[in-house]
């Protein structure tokens, strides 16, 4: 129930609407739960809502750390 | 997709199994539960619990909303989805959770109920625009993450004057849900070293909604996200912190939890809803302030004060193990009628039901597995 995928920000089509890229398909999600985001963006994406922006640089760090561990 | 794929590496796994197997200390036994069952199903999808040292146990917790909620609600779900000219939408999982005498949403739809699946709260809202002679009524269930997209909607409703549409609340808080594990009312609570937090509660309410109960009950917790080398590195985490004796929150899902959570999202949740007194959980029975109701600024679209509907007793199977397993005291194979009468094609309880619930997870990876080590065991070689 709580499973909420990554999704890529495409366009917005209006100020609280945003077309996104899942996977490779696309779809229309609600973006009133987050704000200032732009198309290039990575959100959590939680039945049918942006739950928050995916933070990439602590994405990276986390798998620098994995990797640090690995090496 | 970038972000899924990079933490399912399995050249990272093993490393970070490598070092779970060192920080382990083989005397000691670790019990750690994972409250969500998005948790449960990535670590039986994965086969953690057969790759993990042996000194490590996971135990599976009641975070999984359709599991959760009683046999009444789903009662009156259905008498909701029976009344004359009411739509009932509700997300899938909950069209084949049996409620009394096996009874569910499914079936009413077979007997002539509307009942719509639907994958957001945003088209129940839209088939209530499209039906303005009907009376929609969405059947609402989730943790705190699932909790913001029905308040929004409930406040689009208002702005839009859709007066045909309602919300049949069922929403349920996870710190409660918690503490009442910890801290139960009746008998001994299950022994436990720590807890993997949940991931996308936790975006909404932040890692300071679990500080309190960490610190009371002197349990560490890591919020981990949901993909595999999260897992692995939460687990280390909490091994790391219980052979510390470092009883605090801990957060590795940085690239989405932050310490305050989405301020937005609680906002819209304190603007339309309110604590109920006290809710029935499966398993875990009747919890003070543990879930949420409409406020009496938006009852008007509160299907309970719309359709006043008598409470069931709501019979359990007799045979069912769910309230047990939800508490973390019996395992899905320690029930006789797991995979034997209760399977996904026709459950007996709802943690066979939700694509959450620890049996499903039981059922669809590693049964057999399952199966030969208990068989091993009853009858060692």
């Amino acid at each position: 129930m709580c499973l909420a995928i990554p999704a890529q920000i495409i366009e917005q089509p209006s100020s609280n609407t945003a077309i996104v890229n899942v996977g490779g398909t696309t779809k229309t999600i609600d973006t009133t739960l987050v704000d200032n985001l732009k198309p290039g963006d990575f959100v959590i994406v939680h039945v049918g809502y942006a739950l928050t922006q995916l933070d990439e640089a602590e994405a990276e760090k986390t798998l620098a750390l994995l990797e640090e561990l690995a090496s | 997709m970038k972000y899924i794929q990079a933490f399912r590496s399995a050249k990272l796994a093993k490393k970070l199994i490598t070092a779970i197997q060192h920080a382990v200390n083989p005397k000691h036994h670790y019990r750690i539960m994972e409250f969500c069952g998005g948790h449960t199903h990535t670590i039986h999808r994965y086969g953690i619990p057969h790759i993990l040292p042996p000194q490590i146990e996971l135990i599976h917790g009641p975070g999984c909303p359709v599991c959760v909620l009683p046999i009444p609600r789903i009662d009156k779900a259905i008498a909701l989805a029976q009344t004359p000219h009411v739509i009932l939408c509700s997300y899938g999982d909950m069209l084949r959770v049996p409620g009394s005498h096996q009874h569910s949403l499914l079936r009413a739809k077979a007997q002539g109920a509307d009942v719509r699946m639907v994958y957001s709260v945003n088209d129940a809202l839209n088939i209530a625009k499209q039906n303005p002679d009907r009376e929609v009524i969405f059947f609402a269930i989730g943790f705190e993450t699932t909790t913001p997209p029905t308040a929004v909607a409930l406040q689009y409703a208002k702005q839009q004057c859709l007066n045909n549409f309602y919300v049949f609340c069922n929403h349920v808080l996870t710190p409660p849900a918690l503490e009442a594990l910890l801290n139960p009312a009746q008998g001994e609570p299950p022994a436990l070293d720590g807890f993997i937090g949940p991931a996308h509660v936790s975006i909404v309410i932040g890692t300071q909604g679990y500080e309190k109960i960490s610190k009371t009950y002197q349990k560490p917790i890591v919020i981990s996200g949901f993909e595999p080398l999260d897992l692995l590195q939460s687990i280390l985490m909490l091994i790391q912190k219980i052979n510390a004796k470092q009883n605090t929150v801990e957060n590795q899902y940085t690239r989405a939890v932050t310490q305050a959570g989405n301020l937005k999202a609680q906002q819209c949740i304190k603007e339309t809803l309110e604590l109920r007194d006290t809710f029935e959980w499966r398993g875990l029975g009747d919890i003070p302030h543990s879930a949420l109701k409409i406020n009496t600024t938006y009852r008007t679209h509160d299907a309970e004060q719309r359709f006043k509907l008598a409470d069931t007793n709501g019979q359990e199977h007799k045979s069912c193990k769910c309230g047990a397993i939800l508490r973390g005291v019996k395992k899905p194979s320690d029930c006789k009628v797991f995979a034997t009468v209760c399977t996904p094609e026709n459950p007996l309880g709802s943690c066979m039901v939700s694509s959450e619930g620890a049996c499903a997870a039981y059922y669809a990876y590693g049964r057999l597995q399952h199966d030969t080590q208990k068989k091993t065991q009853s009858h060692p070689a």
